[in-house]
């Protein structure tokens, strides 16, 4: 189970923050303002943001620093967004990568 | 007009900027990340003394000192490329050109990464992925997690975790193979944990930790470790006798699989089990990240103790390319207070090469006090970091007599 740490021993609880409506795949979801792609997702159970675009194994964040490039996502049509340093907005439209087609590759995946 | 760019927001890019902007010069700082605080954000541990270092505090005082001093900090910009121009640089940023005489690189570190079968099942990320998902965004990463990495890193991040009220099943090694290395043996890690005691003084107690200075001793009692080489700190079972051979799951993380291992880290076959778990954290320790000074033509310098390739530079903070200046954890691994120290040092040194320095003691006097903050840190990721820092400064000067 995820979800949000509301509580803390040291870091306090946490302030109320406006709630904000954004679009994964299709499918609509909450966030609170002023949070990551990937925190949002996260605290709605979502873990996989993108499949392999050769394998189409499922993926998610490794890094949450913008290192790795493993949470990228297509935000408002653009490719390639890091989900973990990218803040989420009102109506945001969040697409998951696809698998890609690897015409030239033996035993590559044809679509 | 900018005077200096400042590359990261962390404690080492902060402090350069407070430093810079108290003697008059005009600071830019850039940040890819969504908010300023580098990696001080996630931090939280118990000090020995009982007192918590809250790291999103620190990291507070220090923005609303820069903000103060009319310090201008733009996050959500990357920068990928610095090249030398005549009159000083031309930064390359997602969000455009920078064109500034003098150029500082606070990129801090990056983690290591130990691949296993499985580990890129969502589900598994890194130690340090974790710590900001919990204590910066206040997101659960699992219900049930393991560790595979026993590191001064994980265990302090493990705390966290469980502070946030996540359970931490067990840490784990890596199963040794050539990129995992000392990571995976049982005897090495052992050693690298006795330095940490002082974190979790009860469990060590029991342990004898005086006992455990002599090399015979640690290596008797890590063959007479119980269970599978069970030692728990905060309750939480560190097993330096158990390694992760693979993530199991289909669509998400679903369980470890793990095998005894004996002292030198070798698998004792029929000891497989699968253990459940929603998430896997994976911890390999800390590297300076240095592409920037890579791609700005800085000569570099190979020295494990500051864990891995760093940026030749000066007591000063200064490279050997002009007008190009290191501070924080991209010149070697170190705790937040070390970064700070060295990004104050870097602030006025800059101020110093603009002849606007007038009380030069400033400069020397905030060097001492990197020295003297090394020297009581209570995180210390590397044993030898003394010795390293040396390596570099000789280098350093032995590179501007060749030149
Ligand atoms: C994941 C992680 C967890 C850590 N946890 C701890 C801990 O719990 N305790 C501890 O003592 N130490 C910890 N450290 C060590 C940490 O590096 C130091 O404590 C300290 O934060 C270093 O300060 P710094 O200013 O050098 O770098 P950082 O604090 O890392 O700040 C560097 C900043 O530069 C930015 N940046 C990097 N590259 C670019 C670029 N190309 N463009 C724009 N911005 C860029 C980053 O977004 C970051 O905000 C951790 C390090 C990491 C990587
Ligand atoms: S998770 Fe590594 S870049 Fe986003």
């Amino acid at each position: 189970m995820t979800g949000r740490i509301e509580h803390h021993p040291i870091l306090g609880s946490l302030e109320n923050r406006k709630q904000i409506l954004f679009h994964f795949d299709g499918k609509t979801y909450t966030a609170c303002e002023s949070e990551t792609i990937a925190a949002a997702l996260l605290a709605n159970g979502v873990r996989t943001l993108r499949v392999h675009e050769e394998k189409g194994t499922p993926r998610g964040i490794y890094c949450n620093i913008g290192h790795c490039f493993e949470c990228r996502v297509t935000v408002n049509g653009v490719k390639g967004i890091r989900a973990c340093l990218t803040l989420v907005e009102e109506g945001m439209n969040v697409e998951s990568g696809v698998q890609l087609p690897v015409p030239f590759k033996e035993g590559g995946h044809q679509k | 007009m900018t005077d200096v760019l400042i590359v990261g927001a962390g404690p080492a890019g902060l402090s350069a900027g407070i430093a810079c902007a108290q003697h008059g010069l005009q600071v830019k700082i850039v940040d890819e990340f969504p908010r300023p605080g580098g990696r001080l954000l996630g931090q939280l541990h118990e000090e020995p003394d009982g007192t918590w270092w809250n790291g999103m505090e620190e990291a507070k005082r220090l923005l609303e000192q820069a903000e103060k001093l009319g310090v201008d900090i733009d996050c959500g910009v990357s920068v990928y490329d610095a090249a030398k121009t005549k009159e000083g640089w031309s930064v390359s940023s997602s969000h455009g050109n920078f064109e500034v005489p003098k150029l500082l690189l606070a990129t801090g570190a990056a983690e290591m990464a130990l691949p296993l079968p499985g580990w890129t099942l969502p589900g598994v990320m890194s130690i340090g992925g974790a710590q900001v998902m919990t204590n910066v965004h206040r997101v659960r990463v699992g219900e049930r997690g393991i560790v595979v990495g026993v590191n001064i890193l994980s265990v302090a991040i493990a705390r966290e975790l469980q502070l946030s009220g996540i359970h931490v099943d067990r840490m784990v090694l890596p199963a040794q193979n050539p990129v995992t290395r000392d990571a995976g043996n049982p005897e090495k890690v052992f050693q690298s944990m006795l330095r940490v005691a002082h974190l979790a003084p009860s469990t060590f107690m029991k342990l004898g930790s005086k006992l455990l200075k002599s090399k015979t001793m640690q290596k008797l009692a890590l063959q007479f470790l119980p269970g599978i080489g069970g030692i728990r700190m905060w309750g939480i079972p560190i097993q330096l006798k158990a390694a992760a051979l693979e993530i199991i799951g289909d669509k998400q993380v679903e369980g470890v699989k793990i095998v005894k291992i004996n002292a030198k880290g070798a698998p004792i076959p029929g000891t497989e089990k699968v253990i459940p778990a929603d998430f896997v954290c994976i911890a390999g320790g800390l590297y300076p990240l240095v592409e920037l000074a890579a791609v700005a033509g800085c000569p570099f310098a190979y020295l494990p103790e500051l864990g891995g390739h760093v940026p030749l530079h000066n007591e000063r903070m200064q490279t050997p390319v002009e007008g190009l200046y290191v501070a924080g954890n991209i010149t070697g691994i170190e705790g937040a207070k070390v970064a700070a120290a060295q990004g104050t040092v870097a602030g006025l040194s800059i101020a110093d090469e603009f002849g606007k320095l007038p009380e030069k003691n400033l400069l020397s006097t905030a060097i001492e006090t990197v020295e003297v903050v090394r020297q009581n840190a209570t995180i210390q990721f590397h044993p030898c970091i003394a010795q390293g820092r040396a390596t570099v400064k000789n280098m350093s000067a032995q590179h501007k007599s060749d030149a």
